[in-house]
């Protein structure tokens, strides 16, 4: 969670009197906040944590940060599905059929629940 | 140096690392206070590539693994009630409460959504005018800028259901009271790089001189490791205790003036309890008084929920670097990334979780009352 990605600026609008800007990761975007930059330009790179461009960093040391995160899989563990991650770990396939809407799960979906945590076993 | 071909740029990684063996004359210990840090080093072998006399020290820096207990279990209360859509990074969803987690209570029915941005919850309550929403405010001084904004654009915005979890900490305090322990060890420290990304290096230096302790500034990848381990070194050898900075692309000695000056007026400095240390003064922030119709606390009524943590995890001991995993009876056998006992074994920045990951099956069995040793050398591939 402290990681921090660098991204590069592709575009800036206003939004609701703030001012955002679309930010590609090595080919994922994401809506970022450059309230904290502001003077942050289309095609510079910042270091982005949680949706928020917090500081500049030129674009070789980015690059290369960048390269060794899509080396070691973290912008998959960033920016991948992170109900599935946590599944994942905990042992289980995803359990939830409605992840593209956000609705609660049906319970029977889910199936037994072993120590407070969705149990492998009891979905084979 | 079995691993430095692994490195992104391997003929520099052996040029520090030369120069850190050419340098050292004494043993020295060093605390790396960033879990990210932490999960670099072991990743990499960093440990085992240094010189025998420089001990890594793992330290408090895993946001997840330090927000208390009781903070947990206010999250699954809240998360819990049919007119809450529950909202929060995805690293929280299984770190375990008293007997369940966030990953359960939606599976028990809960609107529990995971976002990438406090932003992202802004606009979910923006769209769920009937719901209140409530985000899980958690972490150091990197995330907690963009909390504030948030908070700052549901006031200025008129969004009033909308609320805040709120458990940030701060590293500067947390240095303080591991250097006032009577058993710390700690000559010298790796300061966590995007902390000071965005709080400057202000408060550093203060530090540096009460407590006689080099701190250097440093990023997270592999070859920043190994360079600000070499700041150390060559400061602990000559007897100097000032602060460095090795991660310049991304540090500015006064920080990001415009996120400081949003956490001031957004936030208040308060006492805050650390998962298994205790309550650590001045460590935390919460809402200032102008803010506090966003406290999910408040809203929810939730402020009386007290919790004991289980007396067999040791998380509290590791992340003050008294041991190191392995030297937790549970490690590996009662606590396993499938079934944790506490957050750092769950936490993707956990000490214990990066053990588990890199070191599982190279690990020598350790007593509990051993002192700290240095763990076997890693002959094999991580084990993922």
């Amino acid at each position: 969670m402290c990681l921090a990605v660098p991204g590069r600026v592709v575009e800036i609008a206003e939004e609701n009197g703030t001012r955002m800007a679309t930010v590609d990761f090595g080919g994922v975007v994401k809506e970022v906040c450059l309230e904290y930059l502001p003077d942050l330009q289309v095609g510079e790179y910042a270091i982005v944590h949680v949706g928020f461009a917090l500081q500049r960093l030129d674009e070789e040391s980015a690059k290369q940060t960048l390269e060794l995160f899509a080396q070691l899989g973290m912008l998959q563990e960033e920016f991948g599905d992170p109900w599935e991650q946590a599944a994942e770990a905990g042992g289980a396939p995803w359990p939830f059929e409605d992840d593209e809407s956000d609705t609660v799960a049906d319970p029977a979906v889910v199936g037994p629940v072993d120590g407070g945590h969705v149990s492998r076993e009891a979905r084979q | 140096m079995k691993y430095i071909e692994e490195f992104q740029d391997p003929e520099l990684a052996r040029r520090l690392l030369d120069d850190i063996h050419a340098t050292v004359t004494r043993p020295w210990a060093l605390m790396e206070v960033c879990g990210g840090q932490t999960h670099t080093i072991i990743r990499h072998g960093i440990d085992q590539l240094l010189p025998d006399q420089v001990e890594l020290i793992h330290g408090p820096g895993c946001p997840v693994c330090v927000t208390p207990l009781e903070v947990i279990d206010k999250a699954l209360e809240i998360a819990s009630r049919p007119d809450v859509i529950f909202c929060s990074f995805g690293d929280m969803l299984r770190v375990p409460g008293t007997g369940r987690d966030l990953f359960q209570v939606r599976s028990e029915g809960g609107d529990v959504r995971v976002v990438y941005s406090p932003l992202d919850a802004l606009k979910i309550a923006r769209q769920n005018p009937g719901k209140e929403v409530v985000f899980f405010g958690i972490g150091f001084e990197t995330t907690a800028p963009p909390n504030a904004m948030t908070v700052h654009q549901a006031r200025k915005l008129g969004i009033r259901n909308f609320s805040l979890l709120v458990s940030h900490v701060r590293v500067p305090p947390a240095i303080e009271a591991i250097m006032q322990s009577p058993s710390c060890r700690v000559q010298g420290f790796l300061a966590a790089g995007h902390v000071c990304s965005v709080m400057g290096m202000g408060e550093y230096p203060g530090l540096a001189a009460r407590h006689r302790v080099p701190i250097v500034v440093t990023g997270f990848e592999p070859l920043d490791i190994l360079e600000g381990v070499r700041h150390a070194v060559r400061q602990l050898e000559r007897g100097e205790h000032t602060v460095d900075n090795a991660y310049a692309r991304a540090v500015r000695p006064e920080g990001n003036p415009a996120a400081i000056a949003m956490l001031e007026d957004v936030f208040e400095v308060t006492d805050r309890a650390w998962r298994g240390i205790g309550v650590i003064p001045d460590s935390g922030w919460r809402l200032s008084e102008r803010y506090r119709e966003h406290d999910a606390e408040h809203r929810f009524s939730v402020t009386d929920i007290t919790t004991r943590e289980p007396a067999e995890c040791r998380s509290g001991e590791v992340l003050q670097g008294l041991i190191k995993p392995n030297q937790c009876e549970a490690f590996g056998t009662t606590c396993t990334p499938r079934n944790p006992l506490g957050a750092t074994m769950v936490s993707s920045e956990g000490a214990c979780a990066a053990y588990y990951l890199y070191r599982r099956l190279d690990l020598t069995p350790v007593r509990a009352t051993d002192p700290i040793a240095r763990t076997a050398p890693l002959e094999a591939s991580p084990v993922v």
